[in-house]
């Protein structure tokens, strides 16, 4: 594919230019698409708790979440917590310290495989399920999207790691990790706003 | 990767194999070409079952639970697997070439971008042999699409090969914004940059904030489909006004999702063939824009009805999207104007597309209006309007495009005189199918009937549009054999048979896979009518 490629030989981004990585924008505006895929369903929420009246719907004790909030909240600061390590990463490799960085690393992804494990518990303690009412389908939609994309991200960091590990990152070569991190705080950032949202308000 | 040690691989392999592994922007752009045509072939099909049915009064040859199965599967079939991946095709050649880019910022998700189109419409299409496709229409309103009115697999295998295929056009658009944004040639200023890549570029804006919307209503419909939610159950406490609203938050914008690229094209050929530059090119820039944020403010006009929507709002704003449309005309009818104007086969089809466009906008104004489009909603004229702007408009400048770009992508010329015959068919055709619909709304003919009455007055123009549609059908047979023919003896194209404007002409056709040897210098939006006129003179290596 490449032999006579004299005009693009060189950087992947074709012309070397500086700034922001291919991966890197390209993730950025990924995120727009899962921003709005969100807000789709943050919309349907606030349309139908709105339509509902009292919120949570009157008739079912298990729907007061209020009086579980620890569990959940103490999953929450571990998901903070694994952004902090994923960002630790981040810089680390940007100083070419590649154990720092696999570190981190393996830190985040531990941190994110259990926040799914206390999510998947805390759902078995829920006492409604999708099939609820509106007040179950937002809940499990909402949180098993966002479940869903910890998932991912927990992939994307282990595709990080096991490239890491392989040495394949240097200071100056590891836009994925840059990528990864990015969706990663995203992921939580949403996180964040469904717990005020679900738990709390 | 260049950090470890490349073997080079010299096993040889087949033709197929290279096609099917490829991640050549240019080669996916033709393998877009292929599932477009072989989709619409399908959808077409359909078009004729439905047409063929209502070609006279009663139930001739379908039972009216297939016939709502044939047209909500005709017009999936066209949006998602005909007319966006024809334009995702024709981006995907040309774009690159166009900025002097080597290939797409991410070309193996470009690879996988394009297989999730056919596969997923293999998803779509299997409906019909496991009892039933979808049939609630392309909208799937709730509760049409619940699982007590379609309970059948055809509605979840439409939701989720909806979702394949949106999720292929958000990796396409991310595809295409980062291509356009960090792999334009030196030189290739944005304003610069022709005229389609700018609609390619505002239309991926629109598909990365769209399609995800989409994504989430359907993501709600299956769970209450399939695992008793409640979001559009009003019995369950929730709305079924709710998916209109998401659904059109989408799918408003999925119209110029599907026209942008299309007056792209357009603007790339009129002033070839008017041997004149486009007029008003930053006029032209900012309509486009306009169109696109314009575009996600308009979406409840489809909701008039529902009572349950601010009517001013939405009237005013879908009167405003008018004016950049409006914009645009000007350009292109001052762009002909005075120039030495040659109708040939790409340019017959583009100003075929701007009389077309013109009635399907103009008709579309009138339901912008509440008071009309209480009267025609649901009626044959809302189908007369969407044909006229996806059928005039976004399909006659993909074949205007296909005329166009043929020479590029196979090295060889069509043949003018079967172009023209095509043109003609398909003009008269599409005409004798979609005018009479205006008339037949206006009568009081409901959309999405399969049987009618036949003291209602609506026979001759139900058979005039019946025997329309054939001669669509028809019109691809001198396509398909000038196909052939050109593909097999056609004359040879050479790099720049139309004398255009634009880098893609700039290297051989077919180009190779690194897509170009030396580029001409870039000092304006015309890089080649500069090299052509000597304006500069000066190749860089």
């Amino acid at each position: 594919m490449s032999d006579g490629a004299v005009m693009t030989s060189g950087h992947s981004a074709g012309h070397g230019k500086k700034g922001l990585g291919n991966p890197v924008l390209g993730m950025l505006l990924f995120i727009v698409s899962e921003i709005m895929f969100f807000a789709g369903l943050f919309a349907a929420y606030f349309n139908l708790r709105t339509a509902t009246g009292t919120w949570p719907p009157a008739g079912n004790g298990a729907f007061e979440l209020h009086g579980e909030i620890l569990f959940p909240a103490i999953m929450t600061s571990l998901l903070v917590l694994s952004s902090v390590t994923c960002q630790v990463a981040v810089w680390r490799i940007r100083k070419g310290d590649r154990q720092g960085m696999n570190r981190a690393l393996l830190m985040t992804v531990l941190l994110g495989v259990t926040f799914l494990l206390g999510q998947a518990y805390d759902y078995t303690q829920l006492g409604f399920g999708i099939a609820d009412g509106v007040f179950g389908s937002t809940f499990y939609v909402l949180t098993g999207f966002h479940g869903a994309h910890v998932l991912g991200g927990v992939l994307m960091l282990t595709v990080c790691l096991y490239r890491g590990g392989l040495g394949q990152f240097s200071a100056e070569h590891h836009d994925m990790v840059e990528a990864t991190s990015i969706y990663w705080h995203f992921v939580d950032v949403v996180w964040l706003l469904l717990f005020a949202l679900l738990y709390i308000a | 990767m260049a950090a470890t040690a490349v073997r080079p691989i010299a096993r040889p392999r087949t033709t197929l194999y290279e096609w099917l592994t490829t991640t050549d922007h240019k080669k996916i752009g033709i393998l877009y070409t292929i599932s477009s045509f072989i989709f619409l072939g399908v959808g077409g099909s359909l078009a004729l079952f439905v047409r063929a049915e209502l070609a006279q009064p009663g139930l001739q040859f379908l039972t009216e639970s297939t016939y709502n199965q044939l047209f909500t599967m005709h017009a999936s079939v066209m949006i998602f697997w005909v007319i966006i991946p024809f334009l995702a095709a024709i981006g995907n050649y040309v774009v690159p070439l166009m900025i002097g880019a080597p290939d797409m910022a991410f070309p193996r998700i470009n690879a996988l971008s394009f297989w999730m189109v056919p596969f997923s419409g293999l998803v779509v299409v299997t409906g019909f042999l496991l009892g039933g496709a979808a049939d609630a229409g392309w909208t799937a309103y709730p509760p049409l699409s619940s699982i007590k009115y379609s309970p059948g697999p055809g509605m979840n295998l439409w939701i989720v090969a909806v979702m394949l295929v949106g999720t292929s056009s958000i990796l396409g658009a991310v595809n295409f914004m980062v291509t356009i944004f960090r792999m334009r040639a030196p030189g290739m200023t944005l304003f610069r940059m022709p005229i389609l890549t700018w609609t390619v570029l505002v239309t991926s804006v629109l598909v990365l904030m769209g399609t995800p919307v989409l994504t989430s209503a359907l993501v709600m419909l299956f769970i209450d489909r399939n695992f008793g939610g409640a979001f559009f159950d009003p019995a369950l406490g929730g709305s079924a006004i709710l998916w209109q609203n998401i659904f059109w938050f989408y799918s408003h914008p999925a119209v110029y999702i599907m026209v942008l690229p299309g007056m792209g094209v357009i603007s790339e050929i009129l002033p070839v063939f008017s041997r004149k530059p486009l007029f008003g090119y930053k006029a032209f820039v900012f309509a486009t824009a306009g169109i696109g944020a314009l575009g996600f403010s308009v979406w409840a006009h489809h909701m008039f009805t529902t009572g349950s929507v601010f009517l001013p709002f939405f009237s005013v704003m879908t009167f405003l999207i008018a004016v950049p449309t409006g914009v645009k005309f000007f350009n292109w009818i001052a762009t002909m104007w005075r120039g030495q104007i040659t109708f040939t086969t790409p340019m017959l089809f583009s100003v075929g597309f701007l009389s077309m466009f013109l009635i399907g906008g103009i008709n579309g104004v009138f339901s912008a209006s509440v008071p009309v489009d209480y009267a025609i909603h649901a009626t044959y004229w809302i189908v007369a309007h969407i044909h006229y702007v996806l059928f005039g408009g976004s399909f006659l400048s993909i074949m205007a495009g296909i005329y166009f770009y043929f020479p590029k992508m196979s090295g060889k010329m069509l043949d003018e005189r079967l172009g023209k015959i095509h043109f003609a068919l398909m003009y008269v055709g599409l005409n004798l199918t979609f005018l009479p619909m205006h008339l037949l709304g206006l009568a009081g003919m409901p959309r999405r009937i399969a049987d009618y009455s036949p003291t209602a007055g609506w026979n001759d123009l139900n058979l005039a549009a019946t025997i329309g549609g054939f001669m669509i059908g028809a019109s691809f047979i001198p396509f398909f054999w000038n196909v052939f023919i050109s593909l097999r003896s056609g004359e040879e194209a050479g790099d720049d048979p139309w004398e255009a404007n634009t880098l893609e002409w700039a290297t051989s056709s077919p180009p190779p896979a690194w897509n170009f040897d030396r580029l001409p210098a870039i000092t304006s939006e015309r890089p080649l009518f500069d090299a052509r006129h000597a304006r500069t003179g000066a190749e860089h290596e």
